[in-house]
C-alpha cells in the first residue's frame, strides 16, 4: 500500500506538471491585437509591439535557455556574462563561508547561555533586539565599514544564520535531561567531558533543527544580498538579466535556486538524522 | 589487565567480625525548603541512621517523607540542610563513584548501545584503561545482569525491565563500595519486577554489595532487606523504627509466605503504613529518641521458633 500511495502521489505531481506546463504555453502562444505603424518604428518596437507576441517567454523557450546553461555553465565572458554555474558557485561560496563563522560563533556561545541562567538573562535582551533585524539592514554598516562588498555579503549571511542556531543551541543544552546529567555526575565525569559526551549528543538533534532553519533563511538572504552588493552571483544574475530584460534567464534563475535550496535542506536533514536519537 | 580484573573482590565471609563494619552514618540531617511568605519547611529532620558494610537496607515511607531527598544526599546529588553524612570515614561532600545510584527511570544515555552506556560508566572510574579492557569488562557486567548478546542494541530497543537491568549493569560495572537504589523496579509490570528481584538479590549476596534501596512496596523490602528503615509521613519526618528482619538470608521468593515469621513481619509493617506512620509525629512512645531509632524484630511465635531451629539443624 505504501508503494502504491507514492506511485500514485508522483502520478498527481506529474499531471499537476504537464497540466501548469500546457496552461502556460497555451498562454504565452497567443497574439494581441496590433496597430499599423510606421515601419521605421516598428523596427525599434520588437516583436511585441508588431506582431502582438507575448513578452512573457513559453516553457519551451525556457527549456532551451536551461539547456544552453547546461551545456555551457562555467563559461566566462567578462563581468557582465558569466555561466550560471559560476554565479552559483559564487553564491554558495558566499553562503557557506558566513554560515561556517556563525556556527563556529552560535555553538559555543550557545553553550554557554544554556548552561549558564546568568549569561542566559544577561545575553537575553541583545538577543531579543537583535532579531528581529532584518539581515539586510545590516548592509550599509557592514560596507561602510568592512569596505568590501564581497566580504559585506558574507557578514550579512553570518549575521542572519546565527540567530536560529544561537536560539536552538542555547534551548537545547538547557533541556538536556536532568537524569543524564545525574549519570554524569554520579559517575564524577569532568566539566569538559560532560559537555561532549552528554550535553552535545542530547542537545544535537535541536542544534541540527537550528542549523537547518539557518540554511533555510541564509539561502534566501544571499540572494537579496547579491542583488544590492552585485558583481557576482545567482542574485546579480536574476537582476542583471532582469535588466536586460531576459525573462527566460529570470525563471531559469528562479527554477536553479529552488533546486539549491532544496539541496542544502536536505544534507541539514540527513545531518539531522544521523544525530536523532530515538528514545 | 591487571588494573581492572578480577571483576569483584572476593566477598567477605558473613559472620566474620570486621574491625570496622559501619560503612555509612547519617548523622542528624535535615532538609528545609524555604516555604512561601517566610519561615520554612522541613520534609525531615534529625535523621540518624547507621549501616554496616555488606548490609541490604531498604527505606520505606509514604510519598512526601523525603526518600528520595535521603537517596540523592546519600549519593551526593544534593545537600542537607543540616547534618553530615559519613561514608567509609568520610564526609560526603559530593558524587562519588565509590556509591553507584540505579536511578528509577533508568537513565541510560539514548544515543548509545548497552555496551556504550556501560562502557561509560567503565571509562568514567578508569579513565587511563584501555579501550579493549574497558569493553571486557562492560561485557561482563552485562552478562552478570543476564543482557549477554545485547549489547549492540540501543536503549529504545529494550523493554522496560532490560533497560533497569543496563541500569544496573552500569552501576555494578564500576565496582562501588555501595550501590543505591531509587524505586528501581516501580515502573516495571509485576512478573519483570519480580524476576529483578531474584537477580539483584543473587549478585548483592554474592558479592557482599551494601546496599541502600527506597521503596513502596512491602513484599519487595522483606524479600530483599536485612534491615528496614521505617519512615513516619512527612513534612518534619523522622525514622520511627529500624526492623530487624528475622527471614533466613537463604530466602526462596516462592516460599517466602511460609516462611516463619513472615507474617509478623508483613502485618507489623502494614500497621506501620496504615497508621503509626501518620500517628508517630504527634505521638511517639516513651523513650523515643531520634539519634538511636529503636530497632524492632517482629517476634517469632513458639511455633515459628522451632520450625527455624529445624531448618538450621537440617
Amino acid at each position: 500500500m505504501r508503494a502504491s500511495l507514492s506511485l500514485r502521489a508522483g502520478l498527481v505531481s506529474a499531471l499537476l506538471l504537464l497540466a501548469f506546463l500546457t496552461v502556460w504555453h497555451v498562454a504565452v502562444g497567443g497574439t494581441a491585437k496590433t496597430e499599423a505603424m510606421d515601419p521605421e518604428y516598428a523596427a525599434l518596437m520588437g516583436a511585441s509591439a508588431t506582431t502582438g507576441k507575448s513578452a512573457m517567454p513559453g516553457p519551451l523557450d525556457v527549456a532551451v535557455t536551461i539547456w544552453r546553461h547546461l551545456k555551457d555553465p562555467f563559461y566566462d565572458r567578462g563581468p557582465n556574462d558569466k555561466g550560471l554555474g559560476i554565479q552559483l558557485a559564487y553564491s554558495v561560496g558566499r553562503v557557506a563561508l558566513g554560515y561556517l563563522f556563525a556556527v563556529l560563533v552560535a555553538i559555543p556561545i550557545g553553550f554557554l547561555i544554556g548552561m549558564s541562567p546568568l549569561m542566559s538573562r544577561a545575553l537575553d535582551p541583545y538577543i531579543q533586539v537583535l532579531k528581529p533585524v532584518s539581515p539586510l539592514a545590516w548592509m550599509p554598516l557592514a560596507l561602510y565599514t568592512i569596505k568590501d562588498s564581497g566580504l559585506s555579503a558574507i557578514f550579512v549571511i553570518f549575521i542572519c544564520s546565527l540567530w536560529p542556531m544561537l536560539i536552538n543551541t542555547a534551548f537545547g543544552v538547557a533541556s538536556t535531561r536532568r537524569e543524564w546529567l545525574n549519570v554524569a555526575r554520579t559517575l564524577e565525569v569532568g566539566p569538559l567531558r560532560r559537555a561532549f559526551t552528554v550535553i552535545l549528543p542530547a542537545a544535537a538533534p535541536t542544534i541540527l533543527t537550528g542549523m537547518r532553519i539557518s540554511i533555510g533563511i541564509a539561502w534566501l538572504v544571499i540572494v537579496a544580498a547579491e542583488m544590492l552588493v552585485g558583481g557576482t552571483g545567482i542574485g546579480y544574475f536574476v537582476w542583471n538579466e532582469w535588466n536586460n530584460l531576459s525573462i527566460t534567464n529570470v525563471i531559469t534563475s528562479i527554477l536553479v535556486i529552488g533546486l539549491v535550496g532544496m539541496v542544502l535542506d536536505q544534507l541539514l536533514a540527513r545531518a539531522q538524522r544521523l544525530v536523532t536519537f530515538p528514545e | 589487565m591487571a588494573t581492572l580484573l578480577p571483576f569483584r573482590s572476593a566477598p567477605t565471609p558473613p559472620g566474620l567480625p570486621m574491625a570496622d563494619d559501619k560503612y555509612l552514618s547519617i548523622e542528624g540531617i535535615a532538609r528545609r525548603y524555604p516555604a512561601p511568605g517566610g519561615g520554612s519547611t522541613t520534609v525531615f529532620e534529625n535523621l540518624w541512621l547507621p549501616m554496616r558494610r555488606g548490609e541490604f537496607v531498604c527505606m520505606i515511607g509514604h510519598s512526601g517523607c523525603g526518600k528520595t531527598t535521603v537517596l540523592n544526599i546519600l549519593a551526593g546529588l544534593e545537600a542537607p540542610s543540616e547534618g553530615v553524612v559519613i561514608a567509609d570515614g568520610r564526609e560526603i561532600t559530593g558524587p562519588s563513584l565509590d556509591r553507584a545510584v540505579i536511578f528509577q527511570g533508568h537513565a541510560l544515555l539514548p544515543w548509545r548501545t548497552v555496551l556504550g552506556n556501560v562502557a561509560y560508566a567503565v571509562s568514567s572510574r578508569w579513565r587511563s584503561a584501555p579501550r579493549a579492557e574497558v569493553e571486557e569488562r562492560a561485557r561482563r557486567a552485562i552478562a552478570t545482569v543476564g543482557l549477554a548478546g545485547a549489547e549492540h542494541k540501543r536503549p529504545a530497543e529494550l523493554s522496560g525491565g532490560m533497560k533497569q537491568r543496563v541500569g544496573i549493569a552500569r552501576a555494578l560495572a564500576i565496582d562501588p563500595k555501595m550501590l543505591l537504589m531509587d524505586e528501581p523496579f516501580s515502573a516495571l509490570d509485576a512478573l519483570t519486577r519480580g524476576t529483578l528481584q531474584d537477580e539483584v538479590r543473587r549478585i548483592c549476596v554474592e558479592t557482599g554489595q551494601t546496599v541502600f534501596m527506597i521503596t513502596h512496596d512491602v513484599d519487595e523490602a522483606i524479600y530483599l532487606a536485612d534491615r528496614i528503615v521505617l519512615m513516619t509521613n512527612g513534612p518534619q519526618a523522622k525514622v520511627a523504627e529500624i526492623v530487624e528482619n528475622p527471614l533466613p538470608a537463604d530466602r526462596d521468593r516462592a516460599a517466602l509466605h511460609h516462611a516463619p515469621g513472615y507474617y509478623a513481619l508483613r502485618n507489623h509493617l502494614i500497621d506501620f503504613l496504615v497508621t503509626r506512620s501518620r500517628t508517630f509525629r504527634d505521638d511517639p512512645p516513651a523513650g523515643y529518641d531520634p539519634r538511636h531509632p529503636p530497632v524492632v524484630r517482629p517476634t517469632l511465635s513458639d511455633a515459628d521458633a522451632t520450625a527455624i531451629a529445624a531448618a538450621r539443624r537440617a
